[in-house]
């Protein structure tokens, strides 16, 4: 049966919750209404990645995208493109500043400078037909390498491209094979960590949605590498729909003989579990993710000795570390090792977000700017504000200022900058938001986060978000940055695992770019992005004030006073300073003002 | 299903490649139904399932059948583009089922223009 049109829904998590589902019952209705079911075929797909735009609809083979196609508008566009053949013009993308559309996917900024290795399936293969998959050229790695290759010959192609673990640290990806492969002790086990933590990180759940297959293929061929006969994908209870893909997908892999005994008919067995875990952040860490698997309590541990799941040869790689593997056992170590920068080859996934344009999952050549990334595939920064900073690698990462927006991304230039690559997080701040308050969010998470083992990480960690609480609310001093600065060292050298380790990065990085903020905190009591309540304040100007009332309406606490056509003032005792005026005002006469009011620092 | 053996997996690859081809929207050669108002009313539809339909039928897996607006001269519906990698598109006038067989098989298989169904070759100039 062949169709002349495959329409290309999203049906990753981010687009269900935009109502994607609804999108796809309607397109089969009305695609049934016109009679044309036999000519068009409406496929589920995966991780479009311009997910703010979503639902997202591609429909091939010209490659027309569609963005926010909710229900109500598909009998049009059924109509218009499926039977008419005139493709809608206003449900396509508009670039930010633009009046023109752009119809085609190829030709939309954020997609043309993207190149995909680890994502290369995304929105071409309906994620729960291995068929699909292997269309793609999938399997054809594990073929390749079980018929024609040693496992020596598998960890030397590895080692020879270049792979770095993509879950944050970096760790070359064919040594870490090479010494369990030569280790004594059976079974081995390779693992995916798919304990995704990172808030507004969504790489891993995005892979294993659009292409689980990815990620059992490279397994495999990672567990022939080292010799493993056993295999465990780590992925959180968070994750419905990406633990509900990767069993249909293991499932699909074992009838196909692609999983379990004499795979292929060569003689090697290796078969897959599928272990939820709960979704404690520190479960991520390596020693404390088998310590999970074991049933004991995720407590990281000293390394050396090296990470073993019940005392026996474990290979853990992050879920897209897995997911490049296949491409490069198809089309060769050199075809990767030419890609990126002189020691981080390849690409790299980010989910960007925050205050962004076009926020959403991007896969990009390491290498890359900063700039590339926030302003060619970003789209630039929402309502005209500036870029602040770019935060990357969540609560392990750092803050890294506008300034050093032409950095290249790649492992040894974020960690130089005070940064890291971490599993992939980016975070957009523009000029609105503060870097305290930021500081303070991330420190609140590892907070809740530490598993509790270390003091250093435990205590630490409640002891800077203590004071950076103390500085947003007004009541810093100004021995305050040093020891910020003293106990942040302290935490790092004195953690036993990542989390700790890093857990000061987001404070240290913000005193080492941002200084003169946390000063204007403490000495000025002002807070110029207006975000820390305590350090300013909305007021009237007598001279705007037209006294048309809008203010003292909108104003849930009645902290206005004024009389119709006479000047309004603002009663700072009932503000809470949620901003409402501000919004409302037509004559631009409310301002929002740096600084405490001196009452209120009397107080202090 | 029976467990695949090495060397099978090409079989299933290359069913699947057709509906590949289809979704990266490269193939060697395309053929455009003008299906406005005008070409359905004058039968594009029974002539755009021709073309599947024999696509089908010859298991061509490199040829993209899709649809397309008004192409401006409604008299002469139903009106079909063919392109093919490299050259310049075709338009064919009056078409029929009958004409639309053809069509595929000397032209957009075989390469040779049948000329007597033909209306020019190119494109309008686009500003």
């Amino acid at each position: 049966m062949a169709y002349r049109v495959h329409a290309m829904i999203c049906t990753c998590t981010n687009c269900i919750s935009n109502g994607s589902l609804d999108t796809k019952r309607a397109l089969e209705k009305a695609i049934r209404s016109h009679g044309l079911q036999t000519d068009i075929l409406v496929v589920p797909a995966g991780a479009s990645g311009l997910c703010v735009r979503g639902p997202i609809l591609v429909v091939q083979p010209d490659g027309i995208f569609y963005q926010r196609l909710t229900a109500d508008v598909v009998p049009r566009l059924v109509e218009e493109h499926f039977l008419k053949g005139r493709p809608v013009k206003s449900l396509m993308y508009v670039p930010p500043g633009e009046k023109m559309p752009i119809p085609e996917l190829r030709e939309i900024p954020f997609f043309k400078d993207q190149r995909l290795i680890a994502l290369r399936n995304r929105g071409m293969i309906d994620p729960e037909k291995i068929e699909e998959y292997i269309a793609r050229d999938g399997y054809k790695a594990l073929e390749k390498v079980l018929t024609s290759m040693t496992s020596r010959e598998v960890i030397e192609e590895i080692k020879t491209s270049g792979l770095r673990g993509r879950g944050g640290a970096g760790f070359p990806t064919g040594r870490k094979w090479e010494s369990r492969a030569t280790a004594k002790g059976t079974p081995k086990y390779v693992i995916c960590n798919a304990d995704e933590g990172d808030p507004g990180a969504f790489m891993d759940r995005s892979i294993i949605e659009a292409d689980p297959h990815s990620v059992i293929e490279g397994m495999a061929i990672g567990a022939y590498a080292v010799g493993a006969s056993r295999g465990y994908v780590y992925v959180r209870m968070e994750y419905p729909l990406a633990v509900e893909r990767m069993i249909k997908a293991v499932a699909q892999a074992r009838e196909h003989g692609l999983l379990g005994t004499d795979i292929l008919g060569c003689g090697f067995d290796f078969d897959i579990e599928i272990f939820r875990g709960a979704g404690a952040f520190v479960c991520g860490e390596t020693t404390a993710l088998v310590l999970s698997i074991e049933g004991k309590a995720p407590e990281p541990r000293q390394r050396p000795p090296r990470t073993e799941l019940w005392g026996k040869p474990t290979v853990i790689n992050n879920v897209e570390t897995w997911a490049n593997v296949p491409p490069i056992i198809n089309w060769g170590a050199n075809w990767f090792a030419q890609m990126g920068t002189e020691k981080s080859k390849g690409t790299k996934v980010f989910s960007v977000a925050g205050n962004i344009h076009n926020a959403g999952l991007v896969e990009v050549p390491m290498g890359i700017t900063l700039r590339e990334i926030v302003y060619d595939i970003g789209g630039g920064i929402p309502n005209g504000k500036k870029l602040k900073a770019v935060q990357t690698g969540g609560p392990s990462g750092g803050f890294i200022p506008a300034s050093l927006l032409d950095l290249p991304v790649d492992y040894e230039r974020l960690d130089a900058a005070g940064a890291m690559m971490g599993s992939g997080g980016m975070i957009i701040i523009d000029e609105d938001s503060c870097i305290v308050d930021m500081a303070k969010y991330f420190l609140a998470f590892t907070t809740d986060e530490s598993c509790g083992k270390c003091t250093s990480c435990r205590e630490g960690s409640d002891v800077l978000y203590r004071i950076l609480d103390r500085i947003s609310r007004g009541e810093g001093e100004e021995s305050d940055v040093d020891l910020l600065q003293d106990l942040g060292e302290a935490v790092r050298d004195a953690s036993l695992c990542g989390l700790g380790q890093s857990l000061p990065n987001p404070v240290l990085s913000a005193l080492r770019y941002f200084g003169d903020e946390f000063q204007a905190h403490i000495r000025d009591k002002a807070c110029h992005a207006g975000v820390c309540k305590a350090l300013f304040r909305y007021e009237i100007d007598k001279a705007a004030c037209k006294g048309c009332a809008a203010c003292k309406k909108n104003c849930s606490y009645h902290a206005i006073e004024g009389e119709p056509k006479a000047v309004h003032r603002i009663l700072p005792e009932k503000c809470i300073k949620c901003g409402a005026c501000f919004e409302v005002c037509p004559s631009d006469a409310v301002a929002r003002i740096p600084g405490a009011r001196k009452e209120a620092l009397a107080a202090v | 299903m029976p467990k695949l053996k090495a060397g099978e997996l090409e079989a299933i690859a290359e069913k699947g490649r057709r509906t590949m081809l289809l979704r990266e929207g490269e193939a060697r050669s395309k053929v455009l139904v003008h299906m406005g108002t005008c070409g359905i009313a004058a039968g594009a539809r029974s002539v755009m399932q021709a073309f599947m339909d024999e696509v089908d039928r010859r298991d061509a897996k490199d040829v993209i059948v899709s649809i397309s607006s008004c192409a401006g001269l409604c008299s002469r519906e139903p009106m079909v583009t063919v392109e093919l990698q490299g050259q310049p598109p075709v338009k064919y006038v009056d078409m029929t089922p009958e004409k639309a067989k053809r069509v595929l098989a000397e032209h957009v298989l075989g390469g040779a223009i049948v000329t007597e169904y033909a209306l020019a070759a190119g494109s309008e100039r686009t500003l």
